[in-house]
């Protein structure tokens, strides 16, 4: 953003000659690996495929949820080597509605929008050569690989009334505590531990590289706004997620100890477990969509060929929304019993959130506004993201206010609510990054002709899954339920249709990223044009193994993103 | 601008057709049902023809001063097929919640969507390469920044003024003279203890899919031993849990509180006419989390007291002398023993 392709040629001998690039062997150089790039595309691999089985387990339970009874859950129990019978089908639904959130959560969109995206183009829009620690950032990838294989060698084992741990992503205590025997509670624990563990260190990378290793005029107020974003998501992470270890921890020693901090028999309280999950648990949902915001900046002002509008405003808005977001945990909370003084503040701090995101969604807007727009697949995808998340976002404002909440808290309301704001504002966000960094990443196109068609069949697919929803909730049904009453199965069935169609449009990504590996035409160094003006694109596509050993100049007077006198 | 009134419309003939199908049923269940079952509908056919209109049914109930279950034919609170929107809400605060998401919440996110939907599609069409070939460079305007700053803030501080007094309503307090009752979760069923009325407990678990049918009510909803309460009388409903947490919920009294072990959570909840009213429990409680329904039987007072006593239990002065032993140990099974009694905390 702050210098343009034009200008900026220092480093433009490193791409021909330097094609050997002392690339490690095989093994070393993925298993090994220190390149920030490297470990990019790992994350993305990894996070790739935590979404099929994360996706294919949300098709379990719509396939279920499609008609009124219990169908299909004894043959996913002798499947995963149980056995059948009342109890232990419906624990495995618990099994599924808990796997499902953690590896969405914290293996497919933290993965792919920190480590994925975040590892790949920070250094390069910085112009910084890798991150500051990459030894460091080669055991945050293994440890979340490892934190994975936890959680999904945790649903072979007792959990209790069956196999798995079953007791929602949230994990409240008693039920994960004395309320879950066996050790499967205590493998999906160890696993968020690592997972935990990963992200922080990834986070005080991500820091680090952010305030020391910008390229010299690469002042704060010039970075790219996914720079910007990643550094507040960064110091979410670094902030919230000790508060979850420790929440997690105490589960462990209640469970396998003889402590009592959410045990109301010895002195605790499990309203306790909640307040620390949530004063992570809140901010955790900034930190899977602020990443987003980056890059649908990026790819809004590429595409329009036109800077970001209001940068700075942007900038702080997200730093604003990081702020707030750690003192409105206790909106997850209205129907614990808080007194209502509580509860007014918690209803009127939830809702300052909604005037930075407001700012966000009508800059986006404005950006595009007088701009030259052209409809590449990650603008398409974007302007999804705008639209749906504004969706999102507002149902969240209704949820906000404690006493209406007293009806739609734990109904598929908040499921919809917060599925516009994840699986179509995260994850549409991640396929707009994808198709825009993609050619970057691999040097391959991909066919915008297919990644028009799988945003078409995702866009009505999501829509028809969670949109009614909406209605289900406020129709009254619980989350979490595995069988219901009749009332409820006309909805239920479309939203399960809608599945098909998600589903189906996911087949054609897939064929898109063979296509784009097996005959995808070769790609520029900016296939964007004018408009994308980071400093990836000055460099070949993909980008040396090694980029920018000299390092890249931003000087002031190309700065156009900001007419006014320099504020940094 | 009641945009809610749309489907609330629909969804009241709806109502309406159920109640007139179940009526039209009702001879035939009764029919397969025991002679002295029978005998008990026999009145409650009666107040049928009445029961969807008004007050007119209360009075009809009323009368009898013997405690008779209420027919399928009362179900007021329940899910609405393909409903869309909110159940009838039962209660006031439910019916001033109602109406401030009808009148205000959904009016302004409805509006909201569509500005930005609007926008989009002027974006889409005005300013398309085709169309706008040469990209303006405008990156501020501080007067637009400052419109859509601060426009938010005021929509948001005219939702926070009704939210607010919904808030307060919502905790005020209730009367001396109000009934408690006590809801208890376990896995997976509810126990309702009336603490002053004898303090009996009464057990209450969902009625298999065959039995809610044979009933002519909904499954997963219906139960078989109501929490049975008082109309028009304030209720301070306490919930507190003896294993893990559950919550208790009625969609149709904008009702739902945390049964929290160790805790005793304490609301005021008023009835304001007598009916069936069904809800579930709401918070992930282990596997038959979706099988421990909640149904509420709202009586006329005097039916009310007429159940009470038939429970075993006593109403008003008779407390003092009243020995709830005996219903007790009939009501409850093995369940309840001094680790379910919850460590009193100041709830709210």
């Amino acid at each position: 953003m702050a210098t343009t392709a034009e200008n900026f040629q220092a480093h433009t001998d490193d791409h021909g000659g330097h094609d050997a690039d002392h690339k490690p062997a095989f093994f070393a150089r993925w298993f090994m690996s220190t390149n920030h790039k490297d470990i990019g595309t790992l994350y993305l691999i990894f996070a790739i495929c935590a979404g099929i089985i994360g996706g294919f387990i949300s098709g379990i339970m719509r396939m279920e949820l499609a008609a009124p009874g219990i169908q299909y859950l004894g043959y996913w129990v002798e499947l995963m080597g149980g056995e059948a019978a009342f109890d232990a089908n419906l624990h495995m639904w618990n099994v599924l509605i808990t796997a499902h959130g953690l590896i969405m959560v914290f293996f497919m969109v933290m993965p792919a929008m920190i480590g994925g995206f975040g590892n790949w183009f920070v250094p390069l829009m910085i112009g910084a050569p890798d991150m500051a620690f990459p030894r460091m950032n080669n055991i945050s990838f293994w440890l979340t690989v490892a934190g994975f294989s936890s959680l999904m060698f945790s649903t072979f084992v007792p959990g209790g009334t069956g196999i798995g741990a079953g007791t929602g992503w949230t994990v409240y205590a008693p039920l994960s505590t004395t309320g879950s025997t066996g050790p499967a509670v205590d493998f999906a624990i160890f696993s968020l531990h690592l997972a935990g563990a990963a992200s922080i260190m990834g986070a005080i990378n991500f820091i680090t590289t952010i305030f020391n290793m910008r390229a010299p005029g690469m002042t704060l107020h010039k970075m790219p706004l996914f720079v910007w974003s990643v550094l507040v998501t960064a110091f979410l992470l670094l902030l919230a997620l000790p508060v979850l270890a420790a929440a997690i921890t105490m589960l462990l020693t209640d469970r396998n100890f003889g402590t009592t901090f959410f045990d109301p028999a010895g002195g605790g309280d499990p309203v306790l477990y909640q307040h620390l999950f949530w004063f992570f648990g809140h901010p955790e949902v900034y930190i899977m969509i602020l990443p987003g915001f980056g890059m649908i900046s990026q790819i809004v002002a590429t595409f329009s060929r036109k800077p970001v509008f209001g940068y700075l405003g942007m900038a702080y808005a997200m730093v604003a929304i990081g702020v707030v977001g750690f003192v409105v945990w206790a909106h997850h909370m209205y129907t614990t019993g808080l007194d209502v003084n509580t509860k007014m503040y918690f209803t009127a701090a939830t809702m300052v959130i909604a005037v930075p995101t407001g700012v966000k969604i009508f800059s986006w807007i404005a950006t595009m506004w007088g701009g030259s727009l052209e409809f590449k697949s990650p603008l398409v995808w974007s302007m999804g993201f705008i639209f749906l998340f504004t969706v999102g976002g507002v149902t969240g404002v209704v949820l906000a206010n404690g006493g209406v909440d007293d009806v739609l808290h734990d109904t598929y309301y908040v499921v919809a609510h917060f599925h516009y704001v994840l699986s179509m504002g995260a994850v549409f966000s991640l396929f707009a990054g994808f198709y825009y960094w993609f050619p970057k990443m691999s040097g391959k196109m991909h066919s915008e002709f297919l990644a028009h068609l799988h945003f078409w069949g995702f866009f009505i697919g999501v829509n028809v899954i969670f949109f009614p929803q909406h209605f289900l909730g406020m129709d009254g049904m619980p989350r979490r339920i595995p069988d219901y009453p009749d009332a409820y199965a006309y909805f239920n069935n479309i939203s399960s249709i809608g599945y098909m169609i998600m589903a189906a449009s996911m087949v054609i990504f897939f064929v898109n990223l063979a296509y784009a590996f097996l005959a995808g035409k070769k790609a520029g160094d900016n296939p964007w044009g004018e408009g994308a003006t980071t400093l990836e694109w000055t460099l070949s596509s993909p980008p040396p193994y090694h980029q920018f050993e000299t390092l890249p100049v931003i000087e002031d007077h190309h700065d156009y993103h900001d007419h006014r006198p320099a504020t940094a | 601008m009641n945009f809610g009134n749309l489907p609330r419309g629909a969804v009241r003939m709806i109502t309406t057709l159920a109640a007139a199908a179940a009526l039209a049923v009702a001879p035939q269940a009764l029919s397969a049902q025991d002679a002295t079952e029978a005998a008990v509908s026999a009145p409650a056919t009666e107040q049928v023809e009445a029961a969807p209109e008004d007050a007119a049914a209360t009075d009809a109930v009323a009368a009898t001063d013997a405690y008779t279950p209420l027919g399928s034919e009362w179900i007021k609170g329940q899910p609405v097929d393909k409903g869309i929107t909110f159940q009838e809400q039962y209660s006031k605060d439910g019916k001033f919640a109602l109406w401030m998401h009808d009148a205000i919440l959904l009016p302004i996110i409805t509006v909201i969507c569509l500005f930005v939907l609007g926008l989009l599609l002027w974006v889409v069409v005005k300013f398309n390469r085709r169309a706008n070939a040469v990209p303006s460079k405008t990156t501020h305007n501080t007067f637009i920044e400052v419109v859509w700053t601060l426009v938010p803030v005021l929509i948001l501080v005219g939702i926070a003024v009704p939210s607010i007094t919904l808030l307060a309503r919502q905790y005020e307090s209730p009367p001396a003279d109000a009934v408690t009752v006590k809801a208890t979760g376990y896995q997976w069923y509810w126990g309702y203890t009336y603490p002053d009325n004898g303090g009996f407990e009464v057990i209450s678990n969902m009625l298999t899919k065959e039995q809610a049918d044979a009933n002519g009510e909904p499954h997963q909803l219906a139960v078989d031993n109501r929490l049975v309460l008082p109309a028009n009388t304030p209720i301070r409903l306490q919930t507190t849990a003896a294993d893990v947490i559950h919550a208790f919920a009625i969609p149709s009294l904008w009702f739902k509180l945390d049964a929290v072990p160790g805790r005793l959570n304490e609301r005021m909840l008023t009835i304001e006419e007598p009916g069936i009213y069904y809800g579930q429990c709401s918070e992930l409680c282990g596997a038959r989390h979706g099988y421990m329904p909640i149904a509420i039987e709202a009586l006329p007072r005097a039916q009310w007291e007429a159940w009470v006593r038939s429970q075993g239990g006593t109403v008003g002065g008779e407390a003092e002398e009243a020995a709830p032993a005996a219903a007790t140990e009939a009501a409850v099974p093995a369940a309840t023993d001094a680790e379910a009694e919850p460590i009193a905390a100041p709830a709210a």
